[in-house]
């Protein structure tokens, strides 16, 4: 019978760079930024740990492949290091790796590390789904990152008689709730709040979806030393520990059989499903205290609410409207700015999720520390609405 | 007796308006233009026209019987490749077809058509498909540029159930230089109108004509309808007067419609002839080029029986201003474009997936699940129903000929397009199976979830670095 890792392994480092168009940055110096934050975190030294999950998405456009670039970065002597890549949920993914190696008795002490460096490219928007394959420019289509969640806004609208003008209006307020949190946030890359109004006005980048529907396209870091539970405490008060780590895959029955219906996240439901059931949470509504999920675009946001159960299916409005995802709502979703704010440099952004949540669980997040949260829940999503990896993490103290 | 079985043709749906080609060439000294011509959207060509003309004609056939595919374009796509066979992969012919291409003269496709009748004739293939399809480049500013416009026709010929049978023909051959191209040339040069219209068309259609009639014995007065090819709406009217035709016997050479579509020219009129046509009518049919092809057909009571065809009629009711000159000049590549700098991302052709997986990404042949029924597409070899999920139970399936759905859409202004926003979505085909495609001929405004859609066989993207141009099916609003 398996055990599952309940409460096997505890966070006792974390590092996260500023994000942003890091234009000054090279990719070794955001790995170091991160590394060099969560090693002091944590009261370490490198030598402590034995072995390593890095995560890169795009690594064809800074490092080169394989695990080398981490290795040879912070100069690790030789340990076992692996790299990992799950889409957009490539971070949580170099989590798990760390976390599940921990748990199953095999190390100590391992890091997780996640970099992305987009900004190289000359020009905005994630680079093409090359990473797709040769095949896929044959009988694919031309979609690009916000293309592919639009569709999911458009159905989303349609199944629940919503038109475009309300269906916006929902998505303008996810928005600009994350951007309101994000202004007060010193390491978000868009530190700026912005009005409804101009949410609903901005340029249409994919129909249904504005400008300020879409996440920034970052640069930047984040990195975590997970560590058995049992020894924790020896290296700081205040460990953080994991409840569950689950991650669901897609099957191919969302793009190629009919019985999906496009306003949803198959995996984010069950990989939710199976994070609580680990974790014990039975009304997430009422136990999860806020969490960081996916908010590559206002729609994913919206349907992630619906998908983890906080809001009932087609009823995610209500809550919106109610501000109950606000920073003094009763559940923050997003509370460090969430992707749209923050930034998403692939690769860390699920450690960056994890980070707000390390930080808010000690009570060290600055202006934006909730009061007293008890459960916090990441939801990284990797992929499109159709064919994806979702990742649900769920920590406590 | 050998005749046509069915016919089709393609009109793309963007017409150029030639007073705004006037207003944009003013400054070369551009007279008054008249009419306008039809413009291929950015992902059409020869080719793709060819099969939409294919596929208009071939539906309600049985496409079991056809074992050849004749194609005839001076725009060939590929000089080394036959574009034929890309016709005959899109239409998802039989391999054991014979497919040839018919090229570098505007007679090429009455000489398809002759060729495939010839053979079926002989016994050597038993039904053909004849395509003829062109879209022309030449200057900006020249002669060709605002007569010429892009379309296709395409006929099944055959022994049985003929809707016209081909009683005979007479040919002419003549090294007369109108146009011309070298290998690797991409505009055509144009010789004098003047020398072109006294010296080629007033004199080499009148010589095929009266060379038909003497040939049979024939009185011209008995035709209902002829036809024959010329670039110039004024030497089309005074060919029908030489010839002694009155104004009904004449058929509508579409110069201020579509304009010279090439080798598509007098085959499109043959169609839009067979449109209007009763049994009993006579038809001559007169091309030109280096010489001319000229051959006559009697229509049968089966011509009654022919229904649903976009053929001339509703594919020019079809139609949406392009609007712009600059916009022509964008679409035929006569113009660089900024597409943005994310445009610029190499895109890698691999002719190995291409030609081992030809039937699915040309042909968009799926497949379907022995076992529940599920269809799917691209190929699966488990049965993506999650109720049933047999491994290998999969018969071929294709969806390009098939109705569906729009699940659910969206209008992208990130994705790189020369015609931005690219539009695109997931559709639900009517009876069953689920996919992603790019539209086309589309007005984004328009799209909603669940409007009916068709597909149409278009250029997926150019791979200059290594010599391809690269298709597959879209999907697009259904034609009324």
């Amino acid at each position: 019978m398996a055990e599952g890792i309940k409460d096997k392994v505890a966070i006792i480092g974390m590092g996260c760079t500023k994000f942003g168009e890091r234009f000054d940055a090279s990719p070794q110096d955001l790995i170091v930024e991160s590394f060099v934050e969560c090693l002091q975190d944590s009261g370490l030294e490198k030598k402590d740990i034995q072995a390593a999950w890095w995560g890169i998405h795009m690594p064809d456009i800074s490092m080169g492949r394989g695990a080398t670039a981490l290795g040879i970065t912070l100069k690790l002597p030789f340990i076992p290091i692996t790299r990992v890549e799950n889409f957009c949920a490539t971070g949580s993914e170099a989590l798990r790796g760390a976390v599940y190696a921990v748990a199953s008795g095999a190390y100590d002490i391992c890091l997780a590390l996640g970099m992305e460096k987009l900004k190289d490219t000359g020009y905005g928007g994630l680079p093409l789904a090359g990473g797709l394959g040769y095949k896929m420019p044959l009988n694919g289509f031309n979609v690009t990152a916000p293309g592919g969640f639009a569709m999911m806004a458009t159905k989303y609208f349609s199944q629940y008689n919503l038109s475009p003008q309300d269906g916006k209006m929902v998505l303008a307020k996810v928005s600009a709730k994350s951007h309101k949190n994000g202004s007060i946030n010193p390491k978000a890359h868009l530190r700026k709040e912005v009005t409804v109004e101009q949410i609903m006005n901005a340029p249409i980048v994919a129909w249904p979806l504005g400008l300020f529907d879409c996440c920034g396209v970052s640069d930047g870091s984040a990195s975590a030393i997970v560590c058995r539970a049992d020894m924790a405490k020896k290296f700081r008060p205040d460990p953080v520990f994991v409840k569950s780590l689950q991650i669901s895959c897609s099957s191919g029955e969302e793009m190629l059989y009919t019985k999906w219906d496009g306003s949803h996240v198959e995996p984010a439901y069950r990989a939710g499903i199976a994070a609580y059931k680990e974790a014990g949470i039975k009304n997430p509504r009422e136990e999860v205290s806020m969490a960081e999920v996916h908010d590559c675009f206002s729609i994913t946001e919206a349907t992630a609410m619906e998908d983890l159960q906080f809001s009932a299916r087609g009823h995610v409005k209500d809550d919106i409207d109610a501000g109950r995802f606000n920073a003094d709502g009763a559940q923050p979703i997003q509370i460090d700015g969430g992707l749209k704010c923050f930034g998403h440099p692939i690769g860390a952004s699920g450690l960056r999720m994890m980070y707000e949540m390390y930080k808010q669980l000690q009570g060290k997040a600055d202006k934006r520390q909730l009061k007293d949260p008890k459960i916090g829940l990441t939801h990284n999503m990797g992929g499109f609405p159709s064919m994806n990896v979702v990742s649900v993490c769920i920590v406590g103290k | 007796m050998v005749g046509i079985k069915s016919y089709g043709a393609h009109i793309p749906r963007f017409r150029l308006d030639r007073n705004i080609m006037q207003l944009a060439l003013l400054f070369l000294g551009f007279g008054p233009l008249r009419g306008e011509k039809a413009v291929a959207n950015w992902d059409e060509d020869s080719i793709t026209m060819a099969v939409a003309a294919a596929k208009d004609c071939l539906k309600g056939e049985n496409k079991d019987q056809v074992d050849g595919l004749y194609f005839a374009t001076t725009s060939q796509i590929y000089s080394l490749r036959q574009n034929a066979g890309i016709v005959a992969a899109a239409l998802d012919l039989a391999t054991n077809s014979r497919t040839a291409d018919f090229t570098d003269s505007t007679k090429s496709g009455t000489g398809a058509l002759l060729a495939a009748a010839d053979a079926i004739s002989a016994g050597s293939l038993n039904s053909c498909l004849v395509c003829a399809g062109d879209c022309r480049v030449s200057k900006v500013g020249s002669n060709g540029d605002y007569t010429y416009g892009d379309g296709a026709a395409s006929f099944l010929l055959g022994k049985d159930d003929v809707i016209a049978t081909i009683e005979g023909s007479f040919s002419t051959s003549h090294d007369f230089v109108d146009r011309r191209r070298l290998e690797g040339e991409r505009l055509e040069h144009l010789w004098e109108e003047r020398f072109i219209r006294d010296a080629g068309y007033m004199k080499f259609i009148p010589e095929a004509v009266m060379g038909l009639v003497k040939k049979y014995n024939l009185n011209i007065k008995d035709f209902s309808k002829v036809i024959y090819a010329c670039a110039f709406t004024g030497a089309h009217a005074a060919l029908g007067k030489t010839l002694g035709l009155t104004p009904e016997q004449v058929q509508e050479p579409l110069l201020m419609t579509v304009g010279d579509t090439g080798v598509a020219q007098p085959l499109m009129m043959l169609v839009a002839a067979l449109e209007d046509a009763k049994p009993g009518d006579k038809i001559m049919v007169v091309s030109f080029g280096q010489g001319c092809d000229a051959f006559y057909l009697t229509v049968t009571d089966n011509i009654t029986k022919v229904k649903d065809k976009k053929a001339i009629k509703r594919n020019l009711a079809n139609k949406v201003p392009l609007g712009s000159y600059e916009k022509y000049l964008a679409f035929r590549k006569l113009m660089p474009v900024e597409i943005g700098i994310r445009g610029e991302e190499t895109v890698f052709t691999s002719f190995s997936i291409i030609s081992r997986e030809s039937r699915e990404l040309y042909g968009m042949v799926g497949n379907k699940c022995k076992k529940c029924g599920t269809p799917a597409w691209p190929f699966q070899r488990v049965c993506p129903n999650p109720d049933c999920g047999a491994i290998d139970q999969m018969e071929p399936y294709r969806f390009a000929d098939r109705l569906a759905n729009i699940f659910t859409y969206t209008s992208d202004f990130l994705a790189p397009s020369i015609d931005p926003p690219s539009s695109y979505g997931f559709i639900d085909f009517q009876g069953g199976g689920r996919c992603a495609v790019d539209f086309t001929d589309c007005d984004p405004n328009a799209l909603k979830v669940g409007m009916p859609i068709e597909l149409s066989f278009r250029i997926k993207f150019a791979d200059e670095k290594r010599a391809a141009v690269n298709y597959g099916w879209k999907a697009m609003p259904v034609v009324a």
